[in-house]
């Protein structure tokens, strides 16, 4: 019974928080727009039974997906989205790993306060410490100000309304994220690993290289999918620090969504957006399945 | 922000507590009521009043189109409230429980009847005009004594934007509102829906787009007050509200609105109820307590924006009523036009027109 739940519940977890949502925006991305409530047609009608039903599916085409490909805007717009990430994410990882590292070789008793630390960031809304980066960035904000006031400048710098500033947003938000696998890994790893490493006549830096690192491997492939996947489809940090010429996806179905109140070719475009996301990660787990029964 | 934050909450809250007879939920402008009127509404009638506010007619058509929003009162520009009464989004208003609608002001009536032809689903809440905001004293030292703050060319011939950029330029992150003012600027029909016309624009917008610092829809208010941009293409009210807060601080900064002379877009808000109200009851009940002259009154003094109520103008303040700004006199008012929801097709030539004209793809 209890062999049984353990399978079932991730199963349901998976059906309901992913795969039912999925088929829905799915359906929606088929279907056409209109001047309604909803605003797509055709709507499922159980009332009518098998005809309503049949009528339904007769409805549904890809003419939207087909429109995806006739504007160029579209694919820039993944690409553009793809790049960012993909750059936020070493940032993240760049900054991320030596504070995990630091935490992981932290005396014990430090350890849930450096914790804390981490997670403390969380207690305050996302929505407000990413508007206190504009503060921050802005013009006349608190970051060229100091920086006038030391003469490190002479006239203020340009940050806010530009991929920098998107890139500042994303590291801060999604740090928390790199950092708690890597840590996690880092945590567990025997340490005499390393002490044996330098008796074998390795220095700290070949040591680090040759034994942590790869032993954190899991923890930083995590941490990189756990930014980069939300990163992929952030729209608040580029709506609020990004300027005009910022080129996201999230920005795109914002517009498809709210300008054109084009509900089927928003779902067109977040139905595209999952199968980029979910392709290189079905992939990545294969390969990894595989070493793992290689080395087995 | 704050009103997003607060937006969110009461979404929170609506998990929580199911709509009941003694509740009435308002969904209106940010920054566009005197709150104190809010307390006044819930002493009078008794109901529990929950006011959240949107910044965008976007958001609210969007929340409109999926049906059961919850709210009771809603406030969708003429434009929008046309397309929604299409799709079936409201309900037909019970004038024998309005009796302030007797109070409507003629001129407004006239031209909002285009939306919602015979006044069945909707009545107005305030309006104005989409024009130029400026720091007088900034602007006269880029371009001069005689510069036409009172004309688009100051914000669509690239000489001037180049020289302006200097200081700021704000625009409306507002295609519907943008677009209309380009073709004014050409000479064309402002309320064009031919999309060949509407390419036109693109030759007006793409020049003096780079020396645009932000499209953005709220944020020229402080921006302006504060002094840090010189130039906005904005909303009446809120450039007055600018004006206000600059005088409030004291800072010297100047600040004057003025509608184009080559013709000024007029926008009417509209109070209605979503066809799936809660409580279509107490919906009235707040539109007809809106419609009260001395409240709507109280609702411009403090917003500085015109509102469509004849009986409310004895109550105003000088600062509004005699402030052409805000009452435009007759001449200006034959200026004015208004414009016409574009059908779907043409909406997204318009959304891409204006990606491409701020992103440049």
């Amino acid at each position: 019974m209890r062999r049984f739940a353990l399978i079932v519940l991730p199963y349901a977890w998976l059906l309901a928080l992913f795969l039912v949502p999925f088929i829905i925006v799915l359906k929606i991305s088929l279907s056409d727009i209109a001047l309604s409530i909803p605003p797509y047609t055709p709507t499922l009608d159980l009332s009518a039974g098998w005809e309503g039903t049949k009528r339904f599916f007769a409805g549904l085409d890809f003419e939207n997906f087909v429109f995806l490909t006739t504007d160029d805007l579209y694919w820039k717009a993944y690409l553009s989205s793809l790049r960012i990430a993909a750059v936020a994410t070493f940032l993240t990882l760049l900054v991320g790993y030596p504070i995990a590292y630091g935490m992981a070789n932290a005396p014990d008793h430090w350890r849930p306060t450096l914790m804390m630390l981490v997670i403390l960031p969380f207690w305050t809304s996302f929505l407000i410490r990413v508007y206190s980066w504009m503060g921050i960035l802005s013009g006349e904000g608190y970051l060229n100000q100091l920086l006038l006031a030391l003469g490190a400048i002479s006239e203020p710098l340009t940050i806010l309304n530009t991929n920098i500033a998107v890139y500042i947003g994303i590291v801060y938000t999604y740090l928390p994220f790199m950092i708690l696998p890597i840590y996690a890994a880092l945590e567990r790893m025997d340490a005499s690993l390393l002490e044996a490493a330098e008796d074998l006549g390795c220095s700290r830096l070949t040591a680090f290289w040759l034994v942590t690192f790869p032993l954190s491997r899991n923890g930083v492939v995590a941490g990189c999918f756990l930014v980069f996947i939300p990163t992929v489809g952030e729209f608040v940090i580029p709506a609020l620090l990004g300027g005009s010429k910022t080129l996201m996806i999230g920005k795109v179905l914002w517009d498809e969504f709210f300008k054109n109140r084009d509900w089927p070719v928003a779902s067109a475009v977040a139905v595209i957006l999952l199968l980029i996301l979910i392709i290189p990660i079905v992939l990545f787990q294969r390969n990894e399945q595989k070493q793992r029964e290689a080395e087995g | 922000m704050k009103h997003l934050l607060l937006t969110a909450a009461s979404a929170l809250a609506f998990g929580a507590a199911a709509a009941s007879a003694e509740e009435v939920r308002v969904y209106n402008w940010s920054d566009y009521i005197d709150e104190d009127l809010l307390d006044k509404f819930e002493e009078e009638t008794g109901l529990d009043l929950v006011y959240d506010v949107f910044d965008s007619n976007e958001v609210l058509e969007t929340k409109m189109l999926a049906g059961g929003s919850g709210y009771d009162v809603v406030v969708p520009s003429g434009t929008f409230l046309k397309r929604q009464i299409s799709a079936g989004a409201f309900q037909k208003l019970d004038y024998d429980k309005l009796p302030n609608a007797k109070h409507l002001w003629d001129v407004i009536r006239e031209r909002t009847a285009a939306y919602d032809p015979g006044h069945e689903y909707a009545v107005n809440y305030m309006w104005g005009t989409t024009g130029i905001g400026v720091n007088v004293d900034e602007v006269k030292a880029a371009l001069g004594e005689d510069a036409p703050i009172d004309s688009l060319e100051l914000i669509f011939d690239p000489e001037n934007m180049e020289k302006l950029s200097e200081c700021g330029v704000h625009f409306l992150d507002a295609p519907a509102e943008m677009i209309p003012a380009a073709l004014a600027y050409l000479g064309e029909d402002p309320d064009s829906h031919d999309p060949e016309v509407i390419a036109k624009t693109e030759d007006v917008l793409a020049p003096v787009r780079p020396h645009v610092q932000k499209f953005h829809s709220s944020e020229y208010i402080t921006a302006l007050a504060n002094g840090d941009i010189c130039v906005a293409f904005g909303w009446s009210g809120d450039v007055l509200q600018a004006r206000w807060r600059a005088e409030e601080a004291e800072n010297d900064v100047n600040i004057a609105y003025n509608a184009p002379k080559e013709g000024a877009l007029m926008w009417f808000d509209m109070m209605a109820i979503p066809a799936d109200a809660p409580n279509p009851d107490g919906a009235h009940q707040f539109i007809n307590f809106i419609l009260d002259p001395k409240n709507i009154a109280q609702a411009s003094n403090y917003v500085y924006y015109a509102n469509g109520n004849k009986t409310s103008q004895q109550y105003l303040i000088e600062d509004v009523i005699g402030d052409p700004a805000v009452y435009p006199d007759e001449d200006t008012l034959e200026n004015l036009y208004t414009t016409t929801p574009y059908p779907a097709r043409v909406q997204r030539t318009v959304t891409r027109l204006w990606t491409k004209i701020k992103s440049g793809t």
